[in-house]
């Protein structure tokens, strides 16, 4: 947070590793919750849902999970756009392959898929350190994007190479597709922020997120200490993968719906998460989901701001 | 010899020569690197810009003409001159030397002691700023770079060949001048550094900050001159560059091939960047010829060098003349 109790007043443990230790942020946090729960989904249209709020929260999960990476575990990755991109096609051959299953399970599971994909190029950080591996990872963000491109089974053989996303529903509510509803979209993106921000938030504090803090700090102290070095970095990994592939499903299921690979996950991508997390500081959840509200919401007012001043009205003031 | 073989072989020069140009962006980076310690992302783009730079004073192109232009309803677009090569090629060093001391005032002197990694963040929005710059300053249509360096086929390799192998190897000429001018800049680089007072300055900064301020060594004034030679370099690559395929914005991507060149040849050593460039100039294109093409649907020049570099990585982590690395606790 910006700022901080003047001196330290805590008598136990728990209150010591408390999430938030400042009672105003606590309640701010159920407000804010509260707000983005029972008000915004009635609120919300098609313009808020998809120029703001929807972008916003498919990037914090993103952000979230390369923060893991970088942040706590101090792995350098510039293949967040390659990793997002499995997540999408992991989760268009799932939702092709298997019609009847729910949204939550097929974005679960591709986020399990890019896990794995992830812990794999994961695998070259047991021996390459700092910036030559945030370029070898640059490895990974080619070749990937290279494979869906050049292999067509991954686009289901269609013609133009693309992948768009048929409709799916969540308990009997359309989630994908042309028809879906903006609340919809929200309300589904939403509840993976939430779920993945606790997620990360605890994964952080516990023996796992001390584990990866300590191979940040200083790996070669930290094996000396006990800590496993490629258990520790794999799950890291692998954990900020299955992040980053709920995020790549959601983007595309949710937020595009049809996909050209090079186009929605090249390089610019990694850039712009990892700017997202840097932003927002690095090894702090709660910066990972600052950051895309400063990325997302400021070329969106400075497009607006642009527009007014330099032809009147803007064109999207129908909504 | 087989016809194949003989292809081979002119696709391996061909790559030699491509990897010079690949070795001339990534000397750019080597040096900024080894001074001060950032990973310049925007080499790439310093490239575009100084090419762009170059054309535009070449031509008599007004800087900034559509701002101005939007801005007071003018119709401006030319001076009216064309500047000799040579000037322009001395006034666009100029600007580039005015562009690293901009870089150094506004941007790194607030970043002195930030970990390496916001340095490197800093320089990919330098990047993004810059391509935004270049832009609007000279306008985003493909520009024809013209400085008098010959081009074509060279006929002497093309006969010579022909008449000990009966096939003509194809090598432009200007791969031929990008390889000896590459060769010239090593050894000018080489030489300063080793003879020049400004140049044991450079390699005391580069060899520890600390100790170089404490014998009073003016860290600003070595930084604004590295970066000042970057630019000098990025101005040769993009000359190169911008004569083989027109200047233009995917220039900038050349950067990115830049990477695993460095990381070939290690982050800190000159000759490493030359060395990793042939490399990853002949493996690539090798690869494509031999496997890619045939076999693997093409297109593999895209991450070819990145898989070769992370696999060399695994096996020697600190490149190919980088200095070895020793961890301490």
């Amino acid at each position: 947070m910006l700022y901080r109790e003047a001196g330290d007043f805590k008598t136990s443990y728990p209150a010591d590793n408390q999430t938030f230790p400042i009672k105003f942020d606590r309640w701010g946090y159920w407000v804010i919750l509260a707000f983005a729960i029972f008000v915004v989904p009635f609120l919300v249209n098609d313009y808020w849902a998809s120029s703001l709020l929807v972008p916003f929260l498919i990037y914090a999960i993103a952000a979230l999970g390369l923060n893991i990476l970088v942040g706590y575990c101090g792995q350098v990755s510039l293949g967040t756009g390659g990793f997002m991109a499995v997540g999408a096609y992991a989760s268009y051959k799932f939702m092709t392959a298997f019609p009847w299953m729910d949204m939550f399970t097929v974005t679960l599971l591709s986020g399990l898929v890019t896990a794995a994909v992830g812990a794999l190029f994961g695998l070259p950080s047991l021996r390459i350190k700092g910036f030559y591996l945030a370029v070898a990872t640059l490895a990974a963000q080619f070749f990937l994007v290279w494979l869906f491109n050049k292999v067509p089974w991954f686009y289901n053989y269609s013609a133009s190479g693309q992948i768009s996303a048929p409709e799916r529903s969540v308990f009997g509510i359309t989630v994908t597709g042309p028809n879906t509803e903006a609340w919809a979209q929200y309300a589904f993106s939403l509840v993976f922020v939430i779920v993945l921000a606790w997620v990360a938030r605890n994964l952080t504090r516990g023996t796992m997120g001390r584990k990866w803090m300590a191979i940040r700090d200083m790996d070669i102290a930290a094996e000396i200490i006990g800590v496993n070095p490629l258990r520790a970095k794999l799950s890291a990994f692998a954990v900020s993968s299955f992040f980053i592939g709920v995020s790549g499903a959601l983007f595309f299921t949710i937020y595009l719906g049809a996909v050209e690979v090079g186009e929605a996950f090249g390089i610019q991508k990694s850039f712009l998460v990892l700017f997202m997390v840097i932003i927002g500081g690095l090894g702090s959840i709660f910066g990972s989901s600052r950051a895309p509200r400063f990325s997302c919401c400021f070329p969106w007012c400075s497009s607006w701001w642009a527009s007014i001043c330099w032809a009147g009205p803007p064109t999207s003031w129908h909504i | 010899m087989p016809d194949q073989l003989l292809f081979g072989m002119e696709v391996a020069l061909n790559g030699l020569m491509a990897g010079v140009m690949y070795a001339l962006v990534a000397l750019g980076f080597v040096l900024i690197f080894k001074a001060s310690g950032i990973f310049n992302y925007a080499q790439g783009v310093m490239a575009l810009f100084a090419a762009m730079t170059l054309v535009g004073i070449q031509n008599g192109q007004v800087p900034f003409s559509y701002l101005i232009n939007a801005i007071f309803g003018t119709d401006i677009q030319y001076f009216g001159w064309q500047a000799p090569a040579l000037l322009a090629i001395l006034l666009t060093v100029v600007v580039m030397a005015g562009f690293a001391w901009l870089v150094n005032r506004y941007i790194f002197s607030h970043l002195v002691n930030q970990e390496p990694i916001i340095l490197f963040m800093a320089t990919i929005g330098l990047a993004y700023f810059l391509e935004g710059v270049a832009d609007l300053m000279w306008g985003s249509e493909i520009k024809k770079l013209d400085v008098g360096l010959p081009q074509g086929i060279n006929d002497w390799i093309d006969q010579t060949t022909f008449e000990a192998f009966g096939y003509g190897f194809f090598i432009d000429n200007l791969d031929i001048v990008a390889t000896i001018i590459a060769a010239l800049l090593v050894v000018g680089l080489v030489l300063f550094s080793q003879y020049t007072k400004q140049g044991r300055a450079l390699r005391a900064v580069a060899d520890d900050h600390q100790a170089a301020l404490s014998v009073g060594i003016s860290l600003n004034f070595i930084w604004v001159l590295v970066w000042s030679i970057a630019g000098f370099v990025a101005l040769v690559a993009g000359i190169m560059w911008g004569a083989k395929s027109g200047v233009q914005f995917s220039l900038s991507l050349i950067a990115l091939k830049a990477l695993p060149v460095l990381m070939l040849g290690g982050f800190t050593s000159i000759p490493g960047a030359i060395v990793g460039g042939l490399i990853i100039g002949v493996g690539e294109k090798l690869f494509e010829f031999l496997i890619g093409a045939p076999y693997l649907g093409g297109a593999t020049e895209n991450w070819f060098a990145y898989v070769l570099a992370l696999v060399f990585l695994v096996f020697r982590p600190q490149g190919l003349f980088g200095e070895k690395i020793i961890e301490r606790v």
